[in-house]
């Protein structure tokens, strides 16, 4: 991560803008969320506290500051969606994971979530399977979509 | 009539333009090298002579916030042209396809810019869940920089977001850009004069950036004959909701809402009637089903106070409950305020509240005033546009649909009983897993 970091700051003037970046980085490399001692990691490559990455990291919907499943699965239900059906989606997803939405699968092999507008109202429903995009998600695709998932390395 | 035209996505449908050789194939960069062999203010003059408005929604003159710009003789800083790439209006995701497919018009746009208001260093701001037109962005830029003829001593940097819709207001996109959490910032100072770092700064959207060279191209002129008055040129509008063919289309400005909707997007399916449409995004007033012989431009849709905002048109049908869209909308706003100003902070959630209480049937007369009232006491009383947009859309649907609110208070409940298609989607906020609410309200909230 220091390397990468090293990289990043010749591309900004003030290494503070570096923060959302690094948190990115140490999310990756911490399984997919922001234990203490990651936000340690960057506060000390950035010369800023872990209180601050933290604030910082709280204000946006894509840190995780408590564990998350080996993979994530986001389905927008924001108005274009909901018009057309994600509810359905959410409640296939539950279903075939075993967990509601805003949990994590009993062997913490998935998280579900929904998350606002993903930019793709018009391909609705959208399905964000760890930030990749899928489009025009109905109810029945779902159970492919988990079995992929559970066999997925 | 103005009708379908491709100005910003020209020859993506022929060609693969996310390769640079097959943009300049089609004479990609050519208006780049036009515009540097012109003196700055030249090409500013360009644009002020196309009448190009922010594509982003708040319809600014382009022209005018470049001229804004101190010039380095009178303000020594480093000048910052910042791209909003923050995307995340509901309904709209026009800049997605453009990013998507002709990234190298969109960085030639950002070249030109960069020139015309004396800039060295550009930062694309995108949203971060935009992983697929971060990717091809990328690739784009890389082939660029193989190429310091075409580049100049110009530097790209594309910075990803974490997802904040409100990132997408400039002053919390420059917040955000500087490592901090996104909250707007006051104006003035406006970012031309006092932008990133305290440095001048121009903030302009994706389909503006991409617009800009075909407009040095044909020339200001030339372009300002497209559309018509006050509404010159193209827009990319996005198209979903209950229509045949959601997607994205090239219109000239002033074609009809009606035409977009049923020529283009096929009208409802399975024959439904059409019981509203969201013009321009969330943030927008919204139209009943009868109010759509209407030109799709400023002026037009001005006179029924409503706006084009980021071009998202949501269609509505005959099965929907308003009050059912209201809680989800007001949801939405609730979720994204930043929480700086309290009449947004607190007043979305009064607004989801009241609102929920009509859906359950527990609201009396005095709620639904309350409602209006509520939105009455967010409007113009913040920083930033979140709550207002939130405040006027919710009221909209208020004003306009006001027997079926009133309908909630006398018959107890919600009269659409299980058939609405928003049935169930009234709480997703708290399946978000982490949210900025819960950081104020703990977990009454979650």
């Amino acid at each position: 991560m220091r390397a990468e970091i090293a990289k990043l700051r010749k591309e900004y003037p003030e290494p503070r803008s570096i923060v959302l970046p690094a948190l990115r980085l140490a999310q990756e490399e911490h399984g997919g969320w922001l234990p203490p001692e990651a936000l340690r990691e960057v506060a000390d490559a950035l010369d800023l506290t872990p209180a601050y990455c933290q604030a910082v990291a709280s204000f946006y919907d894509m840190f995780h500051l408590e564990p998350v499943g080996r993979h994530l699965v986001e389905v927008c239900t924001n108005v274009s969606c909901a018009l057309v059906g994600a509810q359905q989606v959410v409640e296939s997803f539950e279903s075939e994971l075993g967990c509601r939405a805003g949990e994590t699968t009993e062997d913490g092999e998935v998280t579900l979530r929904t998350i606002e507008c993903l930019g793709g109202c018009g391909w609705a429903t959208v399905v964000a399977i760890d930030e990749r995009y899928r489009l025009h998600v109905k109810p029945e695709d779902v159970p492919a979509i988990v079995e992929e998932l559970r066999g997925a390395e | 009539m103005p009708s379908s035209r491709q100005i910003v996505l020209a020859d993506a449908d022929e060609r693969d333009l996310t390769k640079l050789a097959e943009y300049e194939a089609t004479g990609g960069y050519r208006a780049l090298a036009k515009a540097r062999a012109m003196p700055p203010d030249a090409v500013i003059d360009e644009l002020k002579a196309s009448n190009l408005r922010g594509r982003g929604g708040a319809f600014f003159a382009t022209g005018l916030k470049w001229g804004f710009v101190p010039k380095p003789d009178q303000l020594d800083k480093p000048h910052y042209l910042v791209v909003n790439a923050d995307e995340s209006e509901p309904g709209s995701f026009k800049d997605n396809e453009i990013l998507s497919r002709v990234p190298h018009r969109f960085l030639e746009g950002c070249l030109i810019t960069a020139h015309a208001v004396q800039s060295q260093n550009v930062f694309v701001y995108i949203r971060g869940e935009y992983t697929g037109p971060y990717e091809i962005l990328v690739a784009a830029l890389a082939e660029l920089k193989a190429r310091p003829d075409v580049r100049g001593d110009v530097s790209i940097v594309v910075h990803r977001g974490a997802g904040a819709y409100i990132c997408g207001e400039e002053t919390a996109l420059l917040e955000s850009l500087e490592g901090k959490r996104g909250q707007p910032r006051t104006k003035p100072p406006f970012p031309a004069v006092s932008g990133l770092y305290a440095s001048p700064t121009v903030v302009n959207n994706v389909e503006t950036m991409a617009t800009v060279p075909p407009i040095v191209e044909m020339g200001g002129a030339e372009y300002a004959k497209l559309g018509v008055p006050n509404s010159a040129g193209t827009r990319v509008v996005s198209l979903s909701g209950h229509v045949v063919n959601g997607g994205n289309y090239e219109i000239e400005n002033g074609m009809s809402l009606r035409a977009i909707i049923e020529e283009l997007g096929g009208g409802v399916p399975g024959g439904r009637r059409l019981k509203a449409v969201i013009p321009g995004g969330s943030s927008t007033v919204i139209l009943r089903g009868d109010e759509i012989d209407v030109g799709y431009d400023f002026d037009s849709l001005l006179a029924l106070n409503t706006a084009m905002g980021s071009a998202g048109i949501v269609c509505i049908d005959e099965r929907v409950c308003m009050v059912q869209l209201g809680i989800r909308v007001s949801e939405f706003y609730e979720h994204e305020s930043c929480g700086k100003c309290t009449p947004c902070r607190v007043g979305t959630r009064w607004m989801t509240s009241i609102l929920r209480k009509l859906e359950a049937g527990d609201a009396s007369q005095a709620d639904l005033d309350l409602l209006v009232g509520v939105c009455d006491r967010i409007n113009g009383k913040c920083l930033c546009p979140l709550g207002d947009t939130a405040a006027m859309a919710v009221a909209s649907y208020v004003e306009k649909f006001r027997d079926e609110f009133q309908a909630h208070v006398d018959e107890a409940g919600c009269p659409f009983g299980d058939s609405s298609p928003l049935r169930g989607v009234l709480a997703p906020v708290a399946t978000h897993g982490h949210s900025r609410e819960r950081e104020w309200l703990g977990a009454a909230h979650a």
